[in-house]
């Protein structure tokens, strides 16, 4: 068995003395988009913030074999992760183009994506190159984020609620990009609230509920449960 | 006329004085999050060590290596206490920056005594650039208006050009999506910090000769330049800098007015009754309050300032 990308280990986290997370287990393998599931405020981006070190956690987090819980938000960004947040801070008045820059970890570095790569799958970016991040629609923030984040060549990128707010050919369109990023060897850890478009992409499925992984499979399980469904996802 | 040229002169120098301490302040406030009560301190210890420098090896090195040692404290201060301080919230930054103004000038007490040193301009720049009307522009002040537009313009390079510049910039506003991006943001606070700093020594240096350098200059230097920055608006590099020309052209100005408060009413139509002790007072005589009015107006009528962007 190949060794996953990233382990998470009955991780525990806190917000001052609330406790959010209560001993989550979850892993992903290289190359594989994985979904992170759950109604809002069961612990799904905090589980991401937590890898990423920008909340204090316990237990085991292993990025390709190594421990990186306790390490700074930079460190874990260097080693290879990346993160997607949900209110996709956009630095508002800077322009596309530095937003894109500021992504980029060592500007001696070559990656496997350059601004050039960018702009060729978004040629709505390139058209706006020049404009400050702040003005563009919710759609082209997405995708701006997104490339942001993968500037920086990461070997896993976790993408919170990428389709929320988002038109549904817009929608389409973000899964369709979520695959080519999987196929240049990219893992994925997508954290959705709803199924739009999870089960066609991803190969497992964690499903939270209060601070805990309640169920785990293959979308196809996800589709024949009903139960399960409506107890933990739908409203 | 003469007046006007030479009181906007003069203005302007004390201006761009001021920019160069507020420049630092309003930067790391909007970047940390904190108001650096101890700001002015680093601007009375630029000029101390200028002047002990220039009693061993001349005024002209310590430009240079005067702003940098204080640079380095700063940079340290921030590394060694604000960091730690940091942990513990905003009130405790803000007693450790407090904390710090006092130990300052205890310790410049204790080195340098309590009287005023001798720390003058050098001779070189000692006389005057050109006579206008009948008053001398002093050669020094152009030197000041030089070294502060110099700064001026290297620090816009450094925040618009460069690629520090871009990640300091990004952290004014977002600093812990910088550091998800992989860039060492303590690190870039230290330098804002260290920097910001530099430049308060640096108006210390320029502007510790022109006026005295004792060791109640910090406070007489802080709390206008807490004015600035809360009128230019709080994080606003171009407010800070337009309050600083502003608030330094209100001080000349007014210093050189005679006018009285009756004088002034009589202008737009009003008659004061006469024999009242706040009617008699000159402008000259209010010229100290004037910034702190400003800033009270301000905080009434936009209390984000004149450029600020947030409110906190």
């Amino acid at each position: 068995m190949t060794q996953p990308m990233l382990e998470v280990a009955d991780l525990h986290a806190y917000y001052g003395k609330s406790h959010v997370l209560h001993g989550v287990n979850l892993h992903v393998n290289p190359g594989e988009i994985v979904c992170l599931l759950g109604r809002n405020g069961v612990g799904r981006s905090t589980t991401a913030k937590a890898v990423m070190g920008q909340v204090l956690a316990k237990g085991g987090i292993r990025f390709k074999g190594q421990e990186i819980l306790g390490l700074k938000a930079y460190e874990i960004a260097r080693r290879g992760l990346g993160l997607v947040p949900e209110d996709r801070s956009i630095f508002p008045d800077l322009t596309v183009r530095q937003n894109l820059m500021l992504g980029v970890k060592d500007p001696r570095a070559v990656g496997r994506w350059n601004i050039d790569d960018m702009y060729a799958l978004f040629p709505r970016l390139k058209e706006r190159d020049g404009t400050p991040g702040g003005v563009l629609s919710g759609g082209e923030q997405q995708m701006l984020t997104l490339c942001r984040t993968l500037m920086g060549d990461p070997d896993l990128i976790m993408i919170d609620e990428p389709t929320e707010g988002l038109a549904p050919k817009i929608v389409e369109q973000v899964g369709i990009f979520l695959e080519e990023i999987r196929k240049r060897g990219i893992s994925i850890l997508l954290i959705e609230q709803k199924l739009a478009i999870a089960l066609d992409i991803s190969e497992r499925l964690y499903l939270m509920g209060h601070g805990r992984i309640v169920f785990e499979g293959t979308p196809a399980d996800l589709k024949n449960n009903a139960a399960i469904r409506k107890e933990w996802l739908e409203v | 006329m003469e007046f006007v040229v030479i009181s906007l002169l003069n203005g302007i120098t004390y201006g761009l004085l001021l920019f160069m301490l507020s420049s630092g302040l309003t930067l790391i406030f909007s970047m940390m999050g904190i108001l650096n009560f101890a700001h002015a301190s680093f601007y009375m210890l630029g000029a101390y060590f200028a002047y002990q420098i220039s009693t061993w090896i001349g005024f002209w090195p310590g430009l240079l290596v005067a702003p940098l040692l204080v640079g380095a404290v700063g940079a340290a201060v921030e590394r060694y206490g604000l960091r730690r301080a940091h942990r513990f919230g905003h009130v405790a930054e803000l007693l450790f920056t407090f904390g710090l103004a006092f130990l300052v000038e205890e310790i410049v007490h204790l080195i340098w005594g309590k009287v005023a040193v001798d720390y003058r301009i050098p001779e070189e720049l000692d006389g005057t650039l050109f006579s206008l009307f009948d008053t001398d522009f002093p050669i020094y002040k152009g030197f000041m208006m030089l070294i502060s537009v110099g700064m001026l313009v290297a620090l816009y390079a450094l925040l618009t050009r460069t690629r520090i510049g871009l990640i300091i910039q990004a952290a004014l506003t977002k600093p812990d999506m910088v550091e998800a991006l992989g860039h060492n943001v303590p690190r870039i606070f230290m330098l804002v910090f260290g920097g910001g700093t530099a430049l308060a020594g640096l108006a210390g240096v320029i502007g510790g000769n022109a006026f005295v350098t004792e060791p109640g200059m910090a406070a007489a230097v802080g709390s206008i330049v807490f004015v600035v920055v809360v009128v230019g608006g709080l994080g606003s590099l171009g407010g800070a800098f337009v309050a600083s020309l502003l608030i330094g052209c209100i001080q000349t100005f007014s210093v050189a007015m005679t006018l009285s408060i009756t004088d002034v009413f009589a202008v737009v139509g009003i008659a004061l009754p006469e024999g009242s002790q706040v009617a008699r007072l000159t402008i000259t005589q209010l010229a100290p309050v004037l910034p702190y009015m400003l800033m009270v107006a301000i905080l009434i009528f936009r209390p984000r300032g004149l450029m600020g962007a947030r409110e906190s």
